[in-house]
């Protein structure tokens, strides 16, 4: 009995884990398949052609996209920790009315769905005439990152010591030198955690990169893979578009797997979207 | 704001506090907040009443300021044919948005429910002692972190009708008799979207579970089986109320993102009314369409709906969103 419940325990196990990987590991088989060879199903390794990534990174705009989008995603960041972790400072250490008002508005504005502000946004990014250009998206990105962040970094200050504050505060510190001196040395984890999830955000997000750019020329990489077409409008080059998926997931799977602790705690803390 | 302030986590009640140090550190709270809030109502506050402006207008795509004020009609608007009939026109009349509606809704309550299951089956596997745990937690995590864009191409080309494996592996096994295409026919295209967002979305479900099974103290279960509980009961008695919190939690975030689902919809099954979601139509009528101002009206209720939502879940399950009662 205990021998059939170790065997169901491990079947489960290897279950959960063939599901969660299979998909990405057929990706990337299909991804050194060129030719007719892609019309085969195989479950095992069988070519090694490196034809799709050839095509992907020489052809079309591809590498731009990437450029783009790394560029995008990390501007958001820096944008958005640079505010949140000043505003959560006030909002974790300093006791004011209405803070729980305002706390309880940004989560209402990261529960926001993203296509009620579209049309409002599109007019701004129009009359702001930064329509089809990156700042564009850095700027509506910070609808969903900023929230967040905020959110996880109130969440992580509160936590912290107060003697640290009361010792900085006794010795004459200012409330700018408190949070520069003081708590952003203790912060780091927490930074590089929220930073992380909010860069994955911004590296995913589908709906305003699509509305908001109209050029192949400025657009981030899920857009660009979600248009990849082939020579003619019934040809869908699986091949490249296999290549180019993983070679935007790769980075994205390797950091998750070195800070894997670490997000999950960021997610716990802030019960972001996946 | 006045000077009722404190230093938070030293909290004395009823001793309203004014020396010139916290009178200090309040008005420097107020400059660290306001690029903040000026940042958030730029890019929430002011687009979403744009939007809600826009549909009361009849502006178009192109001439964004060229919209006149026409009440209600975007939403529903009765009109008197000469023949005496009355003709309902409007978002609320158009058959395709209740079409979208009953998608969106069946979409997410099943999604949800599913990925809260199995979320939670995951994450009392993962709760167990064994070898190679972290191992299992890293390869749940990687659906997580692939863009889901990257996952509605992988399962499109894994759901392909004439070369797609899934189709391939049924085939062998015998559960199927020919290729479906699973993705193009309207009967499967809402089972095929389910199935890729379940795949994307219970790692999340179940790490949010895990950690609030792994809030549970272990002595509770050493008590129960000295006391030889049977563990489906110490599972509904035990487990299931104590990890509550961080299933409400969780499930609320689920049903949020669900509730607005475009992407994997949009590149799965294009153009399939089988799956069309609010988020899909409204941006369809805005953007391709040119019915703008008819795009904000949809973009409009699903936003009153996601709010109406909320506020039923968490006044009726008692949510404790982020743990505001610790200060």
């Amino acid at each position: 009995m205990k021998l059939f419940k170790n065997v169901m325990f491990y079947f489960a196990v290897v279950l959960i884990v063939v599901i969660a990987v299979f998909p990405f590991y057929y990706a990337i088989l299909t991804s050194f398949k060129t030719g007719t060879a892609i019309f085969r199903v195989d479950y095992w390794p069988t070519n090694f052609d490196f034809g799709n990534y050839a095509a992907v990174l020489n052809n079309g705009s591809f590498p731009r996209n990437t450029l783009n989008s790394i560029f995008i995603a990390s501007s958001t960041v820096a944008f958005a920790l640079l505010l949140a972790v000043t505003a959560s400072y006030a909002l974790s250490r300093v006791r004011f009315r209405g803070r729980s008002l305002l706390l309880l508005t940004i989560l209402a504005v990261s529960m926001f769905p993203q296509i009620a502000v579209l049309s409002g946004l599109f007019e701004l990014i129009r009359f702001l005439g930064i329509y089809n250009t990156p700042w564009a998206l850095i700027f509506s990105y910070t609808i969903f990152t900023l929230p967040f962040t905020v959110w996880v970094l109130t969440t992580f200050m509160r936590d912290l010591p107060i003697e640290i504050e009361e010792a900085a505060i006794v010795d004459g510190a200012t409330p700018w030198q408190i949070i520069t001196k003081v708590f952003m040395p203790l912060m780091w984890p927490a930074l590089v955690t929220t930073g992380l999830l909010a860069f994955i955000g911004a590296w995913n997000e589908f709906l305003f990169a699509l509305t908001f750019t109209s050029s192949n020329d400025t657009r981030t990489v899920p857009v660009a893979i979600a248009l990849l077409s082939g020579a003619s409008q019934h040809e869908i080059p699986w091949g490249t578009i296999m290549a180019a998926s993983v070679l935007v997931t790769i980075p994205l799977v390797v950091l998750v797997l070195i800070f894997q602790r670490k997000i999950v705690a960021g997610l716990t803390a802030g019960g972001v979207k996946g | 704001m006045s000077a009722t302030t404190q230093i938070s986590a030293a909290p004395r009640a009823g001793k309203p506090a004014t020396s010139e140090l916290q009178r200090q550190r309040v008005r420097a709270a107020m400059w660290f907040l306001l690029p903040m809030i000026m940042a958030l109502f730029v890019a929430a506050g002011w687009p979403l009443f744009r939007t809600i402006y826009f549909s009361f207008t009849n502006t178009s795509l192109n001439d964004l300021y060229g919209g006149d004020w026409v009440w209600f009609k975007n939403y529903l608007s009765v009109r008197e044919l000469p023949s005496g009939r009355l003709r309902w026109s409007g978002t609320l009349a158009d058959p395709k948005w209740w079409n979208a509606v009953w998608n969106t809704v069946k979409f997410s309550a099943v999604s949800v429910t599913i990925e809260a299951i199995l979320g939670l089956m995951v994450a009392l596997v993962l709760n167990a002692e064994f070898k190679g745990r972290g191992l299992v937690r890293a390869a749940i995590l990687i659906p997580w972190a692939i863009p889901t864009i990257v996952s509605a191409k992988m399962w499109g080309w894994m759901l392909n009708d004439q070369f797609g494996m899934i189709n391939d592996m049924l085939l062998n096994v015998g559960l199927i008799e020919q290729r479906i295409a699973w993705t193009a026919n309207p009967d499967t295209a809402m089972l095929a979207v389910l199935v890729v967002d379940v795949w994307k979305t219970t790692p999340f479900m179940a790490l949010l579970c895990l950690a609030g099974l792994q809030m549970i103290p272990r002595d509770i279960y050493e008590a129960t089986k000295i006391d030889g509980v049977h563990p489906v009961k110490v599972f509904f008695k035990i487990t299931l109320p104590l990890v509550r919190p961080a299933l409400m939690v969780a499930i609320i975030f689920r049903m949020l993102d669900a509730l607005r689902i475009f992407d994997l919809i949009y590149v799965l099954t294009p153009n399939s009314s089988a799956t069309k979601t609010m988020s899909i139509i409204s941006r369809e009528n805005m953007f391709d369409f040119s019915n703008f101002a008819y795009g904000s009206a949809q973009s409009t209720l699903l936003f009153l709906m996601i709010a109406i939502f909320v506020v039923l879940y968490i006044w009726l399950g008692k949510v404790d969103l982020g743990g505001k009662e610790k200060n």
